[in-house]
């Protein structure tokens, strides 16, 4: 997997790029020889039930820990060796929450753009601009106490866009949100894939989240099981629907899970 | 192969981490933990009721069993609430950091402390800029008790509220740093009982916080022994004389005696460190105890 074109020549590196990445705990083999890219303007879901290694994939990616094996590198920045330059591109939204309730919405995203370096003033400016984009502007100097999940889920988009990321990874964005919730948050995610060209890792086991357009990941058991698009994806299996295909490569002791 | 690098649009800016940047990134962090304090007002008041009870009832009746004879910093006898008083200080101090500690493990598990490590600086400055916020607040609880205390009598002279300033920072960096090596060690903490058994009750009743050492001497050597290695005992000694506008104890020839200082520092230096490389991202202890969140 290594003989590749080293990302530092192509014209514009892909927003996230995964070379053959192992991770073990112990005994368990967490991740089998992962591989995966996420060209810009790209959006990728990462299909795969809960403990399939999507955790471990993306503690990797944030560099939560280092991967021993493998490359990961960020629009060009590998992230072992240049954390910092691959870091200040990557936005992350992760599955817990990480605002502070009983600050404001306001209070909260200064103290984000602070961990990236943001001065002040430019954090303001950085601030209303990302709330604009997740529709929340007005309830800046609300706590965060008082919105709904699907709110400070959008919240949480905002917070990781305040550094300008060219990648983005949201790592089950939509556990446990009403329909309606989920629909707003992956529409303004797929408008920021559109409007402004970023990469986007969505992870997810929740299936009737593909839409057709989308390239696929399978990550089950630790290995890739698919990557490419949904037609493929449906080929591969020999299956009429995603959910049909899923359960058909992961196999039938999964089905009641998806 | 076209060697000529187009640089990508999102690269097109320099983004070096510069002093500035730094800067931004220690006030935003230590600014959310006084945010974050201000903001739980009972978090405030239990922190300031614990030594309260203490200095009001505890050490009002202990008065009259254990007479203090004139030790140094002080030059008479002092009341047994005296006394105590720097030991409550380090108890504010012990405290605070353990709590600080277990909410690093309750972040660990939501994810503040994930979008703290995934900031782009170096994971040793973020550490110690959120170790400094912690010591911040700390601050702030024992300057409120000592004006209460004021009024309960315990009036050491007006120097020594500047003095005791740098005492109570570096023995809250201590204790801090400590605390952050047992939030990279223990995986999950149910509640804080488990803190309070291990760490807290042994550090707080093996010091010198409510009895002076010659005390525990005469009682338990054994005891003596394990007072005289527990870095509680030292962050204490070292807010007791700084309270007094003293470094240390004089010694018979006349020189100062450091000991305090240095063990302190020490100490700091031995927590810090390993707490640092407990996080560190290839050699730490995070990635090899299964996982993150304990979902994979």
């Amino acid at each position: 997997m290594n003989e590749t074109v080293p990302h530092q020549l192509k014209v514009a590196p892909d927003a996230l790029v995964v070379t053959g990445v192992s991770h073990r705990f112990g005994d368990n083999l967490a991740l089998d020889n992962v591989s995966l890219t996420v060209p810009r303007g790209a959006f990728i879901v990462l299909l795969g039930l809960n403990g399939a290694g999507k955790s471990t994939l993306f503690s990797l990616i944030t560099r939560l820990y280092d991967n021993v094996s493998g490359e990961i590198s960020i629009l060009g920045h590998d992230v072992r060796r240049r954390p910092g330059a691959a870091l200040q591109r990557l936005g992350v939204v992760f599955q817990s929450r990480t605002l502070d309730l009983d600050l404001s919405l306001i209070q909260n995203l200064m103290y984000h753009a602070a961990l990236h370096g943001i001065g002040r003033g430019e954090a303001r400016k950085r601030t209303k601009e990302a709330l604009d984009i997740v529709g929340l502007a007005d309830r800046a100097r609300e706590k965060v106490r008082t919105l709904s999940g699907g709110q400070t889920r959008r919240v949480e988009i905002a917070r990781s866009l305040l550094h300008r990321p060219g990648c983005l990874l949201l790592d089950e964005a939509t556990v446990g949100l009403d329909i309606g919730s989920r629909e707003s948050v992956i529409g303004i995610v797929r408008g920021l894939v559109a409007r402004e060209g970023l990469g986007v890792l969505w992870a997810t086991h929740l299936i009737d989240e593909v839409s057709p357009t989308d390239l696929i990941v399978v990550l089950h058991k630790g290995r890739v099981l698919f990557n490419g698009t949904v037609p493929g994806f449906l080929a591969a299996a020999g299956a009429g629907t995603p959910r049909d295909a899923f359960q058909i490569l992961t196999g039938a002791q999964s089905a009641e899970a998806a | 192969m076209n060697v000529d690098v187009v640089r990508p649009m999102v690269d097109q800016a320099p983004r070096r981490l510069g002093p500035i940047r730094y800067f931004a990134c220690f006030r935003g962090i230590v600014w959310r933990e006084v945010l974050r304090f201000l903001h739980q007002r009972e978090r405030f008041f239990s922190a300031l009721v614990r030594p309260l009870v203490w200095l009001f009832i505890f050490a009002a009746g202990f008065r009259q069993v254990l007479g203090v004879s004139i030790i140094p910093p002080y030059e008479s006898y002092v009341l047994y609430e005296t006394f105590v008083t720097p030991g409550l200080v380090g108890m504010i101090l012990l405290f605070n950091a353990m709590q600080s500690s277990l909410s690093m493990v309750y972040d660990r598990e939501t994810g503040a402390m994930r979008t703290l490590l995934v900031s782009p600086f170096p994971r040793s400055f973020l550490l110690l800029s959120k170790l400094i916020g912690g010591v911040a607040v700390a601050l702030l609880q024992a300057y409120a008790f000592l004006a209460i205390a004021y009024f309960w009598e315990i009036e050491p002279p007006p120097i020594g509220y500047l003095t005791v300033a740098p005492a109570l920072i570096l023995a809250g960096l201590m204790l801090g740093s400590l605390s952050l090596f047992i939030s990279s060690v223990i995986r999950q903490l149910e509640n804080f009982a488990g803190v309070m058994n291990f760490v807290i009750f042994p550090m707080f009743f093996a010091s010198s916080a409510l009895y002076p050492l010659w005390r525990i001497r005469e009682s338990s050597p054994v005891l003596y022994e394990v007072c005289r290695i527990n870095p509680f005992t030292y962050a204490v000694e070292l807010i007791r004389f700084a309270l007094y506008g003293q470094i240390g104890p004089r010694l018979e020839n006349g020189s100062l005696d450091l000991t305090n200082l240095y063990v302190v520092l020490g100490y700091t230096v031995l927590f810090l460190g390993a707490a640092i490389y407990a996080y560190n991202p290839s050699k730490g202890l995070i990635g090899r105890r299964g996982g993150p969140g304990g979902r994979d």
